[in-house]
């Protein structure tokens, strides 16, 4: 008999919901068919069945949301029947096969250094009630070292289960419905965008910058090359992966803000994933050009348009939401000329591109032309870093854009 | 219910024992007129007499050989050695012998033989009066090893023994002889070979010994529980066949687990605990197991100081268990 449990399908995933299940009960499944589709506050999955068997038994009925580490079916496994003599042992694989897809799942992203080592005792406690990697961060650990022992992971499991844990001021200033409004139920999506908005706000102690950025140069450069680059690559040269080319250049020289605060430390990333703010329906996500630092200013066209593409259409997999270390948006594109943008925690900073806008500017030798110019606005995590790094890293990225030539290397 | 010494219990255990069956007699050195160097069997010659409780020549290895022979009639002898350190001369009667009859005779032949042996240092005996070697039996299949550390222990494993059909290694510390007084239940009371007993509730950690150890760590688990630290103490009783459900519950119970003895470490009772933790209860370890024992040295010094660096003491016991809940 193996038991299914909702899986946690990403870092800072706490709760699926299930959307449709795919096998009714008494259906046999094969090991790793699909069982059911999950819905999560990132992506959408199937659940794949951990062992050969008859579907007994459903526990969570189609539209309920459950947390991570909730039993969700029972599969009644079957007799292998070629080796029947030897099926005895294979009676309770169900312990072993899990892992593979709920707490355990290797999808530590620097977590193992923000918590130390685990006692078996401490990851068989951490398992049994859904606690992943990153929430054992959260755990003070008063063992020698700053360990985490067994009593301070059921001290944080008491207090958690007493509501101490939850982030109070989610149900902070809630409204009460008037006549004649209209109800929203939360998505999955909707809430998971409130929580971490909260928390990141709550937690992370904003600051604000912004450069005034010449772009004439650059929007030269992208008229001039633009009809050729779509005919051969087939999407459009926006200014998005001009910038990133930009930004990856510049993090690569202000290390501190591609990095991560880690309580009592803080986690500078060798790897240059950007993450890019995409608007879908009713929602955002964020998905990621992993090891940007490797990819040519075509590539990163490519990949901007790959990953917004298969975000509306709801495509998007659990590795393209998963590592970010450093967060592009793009808000211009709506018009406005300043935004505040919240940081994407744990990242230490977002930077904004607004609209580029022809202005009267007032050039070296006093003259007055008119140039196209965009604000690049900063939002970074006080904790990280000061406005000092914030300033270099902009103005360099200033300079940067306002250098590019003909010779800009697409390739 | 009385209050009795470790020895006094004994001596009842074995006295209950003679009166109920009369095939059960003792025999070793100093047993009989002279009532045993450490008096367990005072009164017995003379209750009993010279056919029951028989003195014997200072030969360890006719002892038990005799013993063996008794056993093999429809006997049950009590063979006492003096000091559990003169026991090497009758290891080859113990081991290839009695162990291994009921083996070697396809069940035909069993042994119902006690061998009584006082062990265990901290009374300053020196080299040939204070050495432990319950792990040298203890390795050997077909051997029972009971070290029991209450009087009421003492007096009901002894008698379990005595009725065991197969021969059992009975194993009493000298210095709990007469320093541990216990309240020893009235009647015909057994306490069954091979069940530890849990003598001390705690959740924070788990200490596990055995005879003299037994106690030290109850004294350390009172100071640690002035400290806010609960210590649970698992009192082995039996070391073979040891009681792995009982260790295999304080473990999960606690997470953390010292265990103690006086014999030396390698290859001693606490390896096969802590290996047996790590085979059945890994997934509940919340600190590696941690073991203190005397030293892997030839003997107990005689020099007092040296004794008392060689013996784990509850100052120690209290020292590695500070270590232990802070880990």
């Amino acid at each position: 008999m193996a038991v299914v449990t909702m899986p946690q399908l990403g870092e800072s995933i706490t709760e699926g919901t299930i959307a449709r299940w795919l096998k009714k009960v008494g259906d046999p499944v094969k090991k790793y068919e699909s069982l059911v589709e999950v819905i999560t506050d990132k992506v959408n999955a199937e659940v794949p069945a951990p062992v050969a068997g008859v579907l007994k038994e459903i526990r969570v009925q189609e539209g309920a949301t459950v947390t991570v580490g909730t039993e969700i079916c029972v599969i009644e496994e079957s007799v292998p029947a070629t080796v029947s003599s030897a099926a005895p042992k294979q009676s309770a694989p169900s312990r072993e096969e899990q892992p593979a897809h709920t707490a355990t799942a290797p999808t530590r992203n620097g977590g193992e250094e923000a918590h130390g080592r685990l006692s078996p005792a401490v990851r068989t406690l951490a398992d049994e009630h859904g606690i992943g990697d990153d929430e054992l961060g959260k755990v003070q650990g008063t063992g020698v070292g700053g360990r985490i022992s067994k009593r301070d992971l059921q001290d944080y499991i008491e207090r958690r289960g007493a509501g101490a844990g939850k982030a109070p001021a989610v149900q902070a200033p809630t409204a009460a419905p008037r006549a004649g409004d209209e109800v929203i139920p939360l998505s999955p999506i909707r809430r998971s965008i409130a929580t971490h908005m909260v928390k990141s706000k709550q937690t992370t102690p904003h600051a604000w910058t912004v450069a005034e950025v010449d772009m004439t140069n650059v929007v030269r450069f992208r008229r001039s090359v633009k009809e050729s680059f779509k005919q051969r690559e087939g999407v459009d040269l926006t200014y998005l992966p001009i910038v990133i080319k930009g930004v990856v250049e510049q993090l690569k020289d202000n290390p501190r803000l591609n990095a991560s605060w880690g309580e009592d430390k803080i986690l500078v990333h060798h790897d240059f994933n950007i993450g890019i703010a995409v608007s879908i329906d009713d929602g955002l996500v964020v998905p990621v050009i992993h090891q940007a630092d490797k990819l040519s200013i075509a590539a990163l066209a490519r990949a901007t348009d790959d990953l917004a593409r298969r975000a509306r259409a709801q495509k998007l997999t659990l590795q393209d939401v998963q590592g970010g270390t450093f967060t592009v948006n793009n808000p211009g594109t709506f018009g406005n000329i300043l935004s505040y943008a919240i940081i994407n925690s744990p990242e230490a900073a977002i930077l904004s591109m607004e609209a580029i806008v022809k202005r009267p500017v007032v050039l070296d030798g006093d003259a007055i032309a008119v140039r196209s110019m965009m604000n690049l606005c900063l939002s970074f995590d006080h904790r990280v870093m000061d406005g000092a790094n914030a300033a270099r890293f902009l103005q360099g990225l200033r300079r940067w854009l306002e250098g590019v030539s003909e010779q800009l290397p697409l390739y | 219910m009385a209050v009795k010494t470790v020895i006094e219990a004994i001596r009842e255990g074995m006295d209950e024992e003679m009166a109920r069956d009369q095939s059960v007699f003792i025999m070793g050195e100093d047993v009989g007129q002279r009532g045993g160097v450490f008096l367990a069997t005072d009164g017995l010659f003379k209750k009993y007499g010279a056919d029951r409780v028989i003195d014997t020549p200072l030969a360890e290895s006719t002892i038990v050989g005799l013993a063996i022979g008794a056993a093999a009639n429809g006997m049950r002898p009590i063979a006492e050695i003096q000091f559990a350190d003169f026991i090497a001369p009758a290891m080859n009667q113990i081991i290839e012998e009695a162990a291994r009859i009921c083996y070697r005779t396809n069940g035909d032949l069993n042994l119902p033989i006690v061998i009584r042996a006082p062990w265990g240092g901290g009374v300053h005996g020196a080299l040939y009066h204070s050495q432990s070697i319950e792990a040298l039996f203890a390795h050997v299949p077909g051997l029972k090893v009971v070290a029991p550390g209450t009087p009421a222990d003492a007096k009901g494993l002894l008698k379990s023994a005595v009725r065991d059909p197969d021969p059992v290694l009975y194993l009493e510390h000298k210095r709990t002889y007469r320093l541990i007084k216990g309240e020893v239940p009235d009647g015909d009371r057994l306490v069954p070979i091979g069940k530890a007993e849990v003598k001390r509730q705690g959740k924070d950690l788990s200490l596990i010994a055995y005879g003299l150890m037994l106690h030290y760590c109850l004294e350390a688990a009172d100071t640690l529980a002035a400290e806010g630290v609960e210590a649970e103490v698992l009192d082995l009783r039996t070391i073979k066949p040891l009681d792995v459900a009982a260790v295999i519950a304080t473990t999960r119970k606690t997470g953390k687990v010292l265990v103690v003895h006086e014999d030396n470490p390698f290859a001693g009772v606490a390896a096969e605990v802590m290996a047996v933790i790590m085979e059945q209860a890994f997934d509940a370890l919340d600190a590696p197991v941690m073991r203190l024992t005397g030293p892997d040295v030839p003997a107990m010094p005689f020099n007092h100081v040296l004794e008392a660096a060689f013996m784990p003491s509850p100052e120690k016991i209290l020292a590695k268990a500070r270590e232990l809940a802070k880990y």
